[in-house]
């Protein structure tokens, strides 16, 4: 028998007793729907984040601190010996209490330049700005926040362009919540406009820089008040503010933030950490930076996935259900085909397409069914709940995770189908065909 | 005459050691190519038990089946189920056919095993439904057809692939006997102008004594044979 034929006479069975077929369906379809909504939740957060996650740098970016054993509550010694040749920074932790870690310094840069794949390093600064004004209303200031930017920013930008590292003059991009205060009537309006940073050394004088507005960031989760400067503008702000430092803390750093080639693999990248580490400093990719936030997504959806899996297992067993009725039902059938020279593994595919049938349709307007649901759900919490996340669908349904979906709940009915296709495989066609 | 099927003291037990039935005792039979043979007996007999084995559906105790000189027994699963597909035909007495589909579906089926296209399919199905004068009920649903016409919808299915041999099991036992005789007539006409073998199981003395042939089996055994013609 050909392929076709025993997919359609799969079919035709299967639609011999409707209202059975149906119901069977709808088990699987409400696993279905269900798989479809958490997944969807998981892959519309996940794909916001790294959305969001892109401000934190760009992908060949690294943070690197240096590598301080971990002393935990097991360990034998809390203690490591003293080094006089390292410096030592307080790390302060927002409410708890401060620790004291290995500083970087300029002879760490060098070092660490040296590291093959390394294109460059720069210091994170802790610049914190007085205030922020335009240049054509100078009198009215801003507190404000600014932050680096490292390698080449992917911020979400409203209005012009992301700030360029290697231009030399100095550049910003602001938060779209800045351009009204600052006066300016559009986004628009506020690129290529000049305006004034006043920032105070360790005596307490206070210098103004002037930066050039190159864009308008759009809101975002992740620092949606912070405003970004290029490799000019926040040295020139470091410079000023570490004027008066006492000699011990200047050029002192918690962190460093190092561009690495793009072209390298995964391996690649875990040798250069693993180079990094025999140097004695631990560097933290924005992949890594990802992952830990992924890790916490993925165990959420994790548990609701593995509920909406245990709902297709309770599903499957209707399928085992139904087709050892229909292998009962259709007894003699199976004895005809078989006397008529239908060979055994072919009534195991017959009733094996029928199972795969139900899980193929079942999953597939289940999938269907969670995308509308999903669109309503989104466009109903994106004018209400999560009015305050721009760009957040919280459902999404890539079409990879659906054919997965689709595929892995076909080897589930594949599967349940089993037991009912060996019994109509194994079926004697005289027993089958006996009328006593 | 050359024979088609030749049974060399063939035995068929069922059960085990302490409960042991044995439906054939020692059968030794051969068959002609176009022969008609009826075989009688009451039930429980084991004629079916013997059209069974004859028709490869299953295998005996002991003893050989040789089918166009091969023995049965050496052939595999493959070729067996081809051999019945390429050159058997069946007719029951419960007619075996797909109630809810209609005439046509249920006399590919053979064609559909043996994956032969849909349009030659559909090509020799009226064809054949012509032979059986059932070419206006092509689309019809074959529950809504008479005990009649759904016997030969079976003789239609069992002659769709050009049979050697038709097994025909009680063919007239659910029928009247105004359209047993048109069954038989045609069963007959098929034996006669195309030369197919006909094995008929009946316990009908009537029928049985239309075929050229006829044994009689009793406990297991053949005990009378009868030339009729």
């Amino acid at each position: 028998m050909k392929f076709h034929d025993l997919i359609g006479m799969a079919n035709s069975s299967l639609w011999r007793n409707k209202l059975r077929t149906f119901l069977t369906i709808l088990a699987i379809f409400i696993g279905s729907t269900t798989l479809s909504l958490t997944s969807g939740i998981g892959s519309g957060l996940k794909s916001y984040l790294q959305n969001q996650l892109g401000n934190l740098g760009t992908s060949n970016s690294m943070v690197i601190t240096a590598n301080v054993k971990k002393t935990t509550i097991n360990s034998s010694s809390a203690l490591t010996p003293y080094n006089p040749n390292q410096k030592n920074i307080v790390l302060s932790r927002g409410g708890g209490p401060s620790e004291s870690i290995v500083a970087l310094t300029s002879k760490d840069i060098t070092k660490i330049s040296k590291i093959p794949n390394i294109v460059s390093v720069q210091p994170i600064y802790n610049i914190a700005p007085d205030f922020i004004a335009t240049t054509s209303n100078p009198n009215k200031k801003f507190k404000f926040s600014i932050s680096q930017a490292f390698g080449t920013p992917a911020l979400d930008i409203a209005a012009g362009r992301n700030v360029i590292n290697t231009n030399n003059t100095p550049e910003i991009t602001i938060p779209e919540s800045y351009t009204s205060s600052l006066g300016f009537s559009t986004y628009n309006a506020a690129v290529n406009q000049m305006v004034n940073i006043g920032i105070s050394n360790s005596l307490g004088q206070q210098t103004v820089v002037e930066a050039k507005i190159v864009g308008v960031q759009q809101k975002n989760l992740i620092g949606s008040t912070l405003s970004y400067g290029n490799n000019k503008l926040t040295s020139i702000l470091e410079s000023i503010s570490a004027v008066g430092e006492p000699v011990s803390q200047l050029n002192n750093y918690i962190s460093l933030s190092a561009i690495f080639n793009p072209n390298l693999t995964t391996n690649q990248i875990n040798a250069l950490k693993k180079a990094l580490l025999n140097e004695g400093y631990k560097g933290l990719t924005i992949k890594d930076q990802e992952n830990t936030i992924f890790t916490v997504i993925n165990a959420v959806t994790g548990v609701l996935i593995f509920f909406a899996i245990i709902t297709l297992v309770a599903a499957s067993f209707g399928i085992i259900n139904t087709l050892f009725m229909s292998v009962q039902e259709r007894t003699r059938e199976i004895g005809i085909m078989k006397a008529l020279g239908l060979s055994k593994a072919k009534i195991f595919m017959l009733f094996s397409f029928e199972a795969l049938l139900i899980g193929f349709w079942g999953s597939l307007i289940g999938i269907f069914f969670a995308n509308g649901l999903g669109n309503i759900i989104n466009s109903i919490l994106s004018k209400g709940l999560l009015k305050d996340f721009p760009g957040l669908n919280l459902l999404s349904f890539p079409i990879k995770t659906s054919l997965i979906i689709v595929v892995s709940i076909m080897v589930i009915a594949f599967i349940a189908g089993t037991l009912p296709a060996r019994r109509a495989s194994n079926k004697d066609p005289i027993e089958a065909l006996r009328y006593e | 005459m050359d024979s088609v099927i030749v049974t060399k003291n063939v035995s068929k037990v069922y059960g085990t050691k302490n409960s042991v039935f044995k439906a054939l005792d020692n059968i030794n039979l051969s068959i002609g190519a176009g022969e008609s043979l009826a075989i009688t007996g009451k039930s429980g007999s084991g004629k079916s038990t013997l059209m069974h084995l004859l028709a490869l559906l299953d295998e005996p105790t002991q003893g050989s089946i040789i089918i166009n000189n091969q023995d049965s027994h050496k052939l595999t699963v493959k070729n067996r189920d081809l051999l019945r597909n390429q050159n058997f035909g069946f007719v029951f007495q419960q007619f075996f056919l797909n109630a809810q589909e209609t005439v046509i579906d249920n006399v590919i089926l053979p064609l559909k095993i043996a994956g032969i296209s849909a349009s030659k399919r559909r090509k020799m199905a009226i064809e054949v439904l012509k032979s059986v004068d059932l070419k206006d009920k092509i689309k019809s649903k074959v529950i809504n057809l008479s005990g009649g016409q759904k016997q030969r919808v079976c003789i239609a299915r069992a002659l769709i692939n050009n049979p050697k041999i038709i097994f025909a099991d009680e063919p007239t036992g659910n029928l009247d006997s105004n359209t047993g005789q048109i069954i038989e007539d045609l069963l007959f006409k098929l034996n006669r102008e195309k030369n197919i073998t006909l094995i008929i199981v009946t316990h009908d003395d009537d029928l049985a004594k239309k075929c050229d042939r006829t044994v009689r089996m009793k406990d297991g055994q053949l005990i009378k044979e009868v030339k009729n013609k």
